[in-house]
Parts: structure tokens; C-alpha cells; sequence
């Protein structure tokens, strides 16, 4: 992918205090992801892994602290991360009135992306014949999880941000989670995604961190050997 | 930022003809407004008649409301407005876009109370050319000014009845404009309506401008 500079941190920030409505949602974090690898962040409920990811995409306030996303300061990114930064929240991001085909297609058209592409996203996720038709609605959690990931496929952007990707999808829509962000991992772009499964995650990131308070507490190797393994 | 806006309005639409909102909901209070109206005014034939046109903006001012609502609470609901911002969408596009699906629908119910006040409140048109310039230009500032300011009320908690207390008191003289055009329409010669038709185009002018300029600023304030 352009612009990709292997060995350099795609993410490095320190000291990170951000707030949300003026209430301090991360209180010093130190964190740091390098491209082409894949962080998994554990932490129990309030620890601040979803506020990390939020920063990380540029939609916290940041009051304290230094670094750099995809090059782009954490402090101030203003419309810096536009376009390169996917995050996959809780929520779809989709129009729910919309099946996944068309909401893909919709997206096709604002990235004048070739809308063949969305057909082949839709069989990467395993939205094909039926389900890739029915309204986002009327599919089930899993299924809904799927076409959202589907976005994030389709964009391929620079760093995946995933929040608890695997919450509500069975052992296939978990393997296939794994298997989109090690397939995006090794074409170079950065993925960090969070989890309450420590073994689960461990196996498939590089790097496993740690947060309690909002702050990263602790910073293990993962399984997985990415390209900047010793 | 056109293309983007023409992805915006055919997405726009496209959910309005799956979910039928508008016609199921929006369509029947602007019918049931302006039936009131009559009802309230007694069925006196020249009464009506005379009151028809501010009735019938009236109607389509309370329904943009209900059109602006929807249209933002499809932008607002499941991520969709940060997924796409995170994606790159040229937010002036978004507003154009939105602006026009808004417009498009607003010019189907100003359609429909149109044929009501002629069928019902023996509204006559004579211009039909200045109805139509007038509804268009009338058209556009509602949906300017309703996607902005939808836009602006769109985190608030009391957004429902937030909306129609800010929106309402800035279109009043869209609705002045437009009243004074569709009774201009309705006699073969008579009324100025130059500066009317002036009104109405300035204030398109106007909030589609603003809404372009500012709409990026409005939605990452939200």
C-alpha cells in the first residue's frame, strides 16, 4: 500500500490524557503499534479501551500528551485521519433500512471505489445470495456484525480500529474476524482491536496490552509473528 | 463534493421508498393539518379560498419539520454519521444531498396540498408559472435551513422539539414569501410579487451557501 513505511510505528503516543465531555476517559496512556502488526488491547469493562480507540481515530479530545497516528499528531489530528483510519465500533455504521449490498455500494460511490469490489467484500464476510439483500435490520446481531465488517474490508483503510470485533459472532464469524485482520496485517496496515478473551486475542495479535484506569498496565508478545518479529 | 451529494440524495431516497415514512406518515399530518385548518375556519367558500394559500405553507412548514427529523435520524442512528465522517465523505456534499432528498419530498407534499386547496378550498391558479417558482425557490430554503439546523440540534436531547422551535421562527419569511406568491398565482393580474420572489430566492441563496460552507464545522462540533 502507498505511503506505508515498514519498521516505523504506525501508532506511538505518550502520556495521553483524553477527556469526553470533560470527563477524563484516559489518564496517561502510553501505547504504540507498528505498522503491519496486530495489537489486542484486554482490559474489563471501563478500563478505556473504547476510549483509546476513539482517540486513536481522532474523535476524543486530547488535553495532555504526545505522539502521532499514521504520522498525524494525537493532540490535534483535526481532518488529518480522514479517510485513513477505520473503526469499527459497537455500533454498525450502517443504514439499517439499507441491506448490506447497498449500503456497500453506497460506500463504493463515495470512495469511487469499482462497485464489483462491494460483491466480492460481501462473499469475504459471507453476505452472499440472500443475506446481502435483507435489509441490516432484519439480519441477526451476527450477521449485522458481519456487514459492518464489511465496511471496514471494503475501505481498507491505513490503521483498524476494531472494538470487541468477535462480541456476538459464532466460532465461524470468529475465525473469519481473525482472518480479515491477519489478511489486513500482512498487506502492511495496523490493526488494534480489544477483547475479553485473553487467549483468544493473544492468539492472534503480536502484541497483547493490557489497561485498567486509563492507562496501559502491562505489554506482552502475542502469538502471532508479524513482520517486525526478531 | 457533487458526486458525493448525488450518493447522498439516490441513498436518501432510495431509504424513503423502502421504508415509506413519509408517505405513510409525514403525507397524511400535512393533509390532516391543512383539513383542520379548514375545519377551523367554517365552510364559508370565499373564506377558505382566501386563506388557502397561507394554509397550504403553513402545512408544508410543519411537515419539513418531520422530513428534516428523519432525514438527520438516518444520518444519526448506529454510527453511521461517524463511520462516515471516519470514511472521507465531503461533508457540503452531504449536506447538498440531504438538502435535495428533503426538498424532493417537501415538493411532493406541497404537491399534494396544492391539489387539496384547489379541490377542497376552491383555490384557483391562474400563474401557474409563478406557483411553480415560488414552490421552488420556497422548496430549497426549507430544506436548506431544516438540514442545517437539524444538523446543529442533531446531539441534543430534546432535538424533537428543539427543531421545530428553532426552524419555524426562521422561516417565516419563507412562508410570508410564499403566501404572497401562490395568492399573486391565483388572480390573472394584481399583486407586485417581484420582491417576494426575491425573498424567496435570496434565502435559498443564502442557506444553501451557509449550509455548504459550514456543515463540515457543524457536524464535527456534534
Amino acid at each position: 500500500m502507498p505511503g506505508r513505511l515498514e519498521g516505523v510505528e504506525a501508532v506511538d503516543v505518550v502520556q495521553v490524557v483524553a477527556l469526553d465531555g470533560g470527563f477524563p476517559v484516559l489518564a496517561g496512556v502510553d501505547f504504540s503499534a507498528p505498522r503491519g502488526s496486530v495489537t489486542a488491547v484486554l482490559g474489563s469493562n471501563g478500563a478505556g479501551k473504547t476510549s483509546l480507540l476513539r482517540t486513536l481515530a481522532g474523535l476524543t479530545s486530547v488535553a495532555s500528551g504526545t505522539g502521532q497516528v499514521l504520522g498525524v499528531s494525537v493532540a490535534r489530528p483535526e481532518r488529518g485521519l480522514v479517510g485513513r483510519v477505520g473503526l469499527l465500533g459497537h455500533d454498525t455504521g450502517c443504514y439499517e433500512d439499507l441491506s448490506p449490498a447497498a449500503n456497500l455500494r453506497f460506500l463504493s460511490r463515495i470512495l469511487r471505489a469499482d462497485p464489483r469490489r462491494a460483491d466480492a467484500v460481501l462473499a469475504r464476510v459471507g453476505l452472499t445470495g440472500r443475506l446481502g439483500t435483507t435489509a441490516m435490520a432484519e439480519l441477526s446481531a451476527g450477521q449485522r456484525r458481519r456487514g459492518a465488517l464489511a465496511q471496514l474490508v471494503l475501505r481498507a483503510p491505513e490503521l483498524w480500529l476494531l472494538d470487541e470485533p468477535h462480541a456476538s459472532l459464532d466460532g465461524d464469524g470468529r475465525a473469519l474476524v481473525d482472518s480479515v485482520m491477519e489478511d489486513a496485517a500482512s498487506q502492511g496496515m495496523t490493526v488494534v482491536f480489544t477483547s475479553h478473551d485473553p487467549a483468544g486475542a493473544a492468539r492472534v495479535a503480536d502484541q497483547v496490552c493490557t489497561m485498567a484506569g486509563g492507562v496501559v498496565t502491562d505489554r506482552q508478545d502475542g502469538d502471532r509473528r508479524g513482520p517486525h518479529a526478531a | 463534493m457533487l458526486r458525493d451529494a448525488w450518493a447522498v440524495f439516490a441513498k436518501d431516497l432510495r431509504i424513503e421508498a423502502k421504508t415509506r415514512v413519509g408517505l405513510w406518515q409525514v403525507l397524511p399530518f400535512a393533509v390532516i393539518a391543512l383539513v383542520t385548518f379548514a375545519f377551523a375556519l367554517g365552510p364559508g367558500k370565499s373564506a377558505l379560498s382566501a386563506a388557502a394559500a397561507g394554509m397550504c405553507w403553513v402545512g408544508v412548514a410543519f411537515s419539513s419539520v418531520l422530513v428534516v427529523g428523519r432525514s438527520q435520524g438516518i444520518e444519526r442512528e448506529h454510527g453511521v454519521r461517524t463511520a462516515q465522517r471516519l470514511a472521507g465523505i465531503d461533508p457540503a456534499g452531504v449536506f447538498l444531498g440531504k438538502t435535495g432528498a428533503v426538498a424532493v419530498q417537501l415538493a411532493v407534499i406541497e404537491a399534494v396540498l396544492g391539489a387539496g386547496a384547489v379541490g377542497l378550498l376552491g383555490y384557483h391558479v391562474h400563474r401557474l408559472w409563478l406557483l411553480l417558482a415560488a414552490s421552488v425557490l420556497a422548496t430549497i430554503g426549507l430544506a436548506a435551513v431544516g438540514t442545517i439546523y437539524g444538523a446543529l440540534t442533531g446531539a441534543a436531547r430534546a432535538r424533537e422539539t428543539l427543531l421545530p422551535m428553532l426552524v419555524l421562527p426562521i422561516v417565516i419569511p419563507v412562508l410570508i414569501a410564499g403566501v404572497r406568491c401562490w395568492q399573486a398565482a391565483s388572480v390573472a393580474s394584481g399583486p407586485r410579487f417581484g420582491v417576494w420572489l426575491s425573498v424567496l430566492g435570496a434565502f435559498a441563496v443564502i442557506y444553501v451557501a451557509a449550509g455548504v460552507v459550514l456543515y463540515g464545522q457543524i457536524e464535527e462540533v456534534q
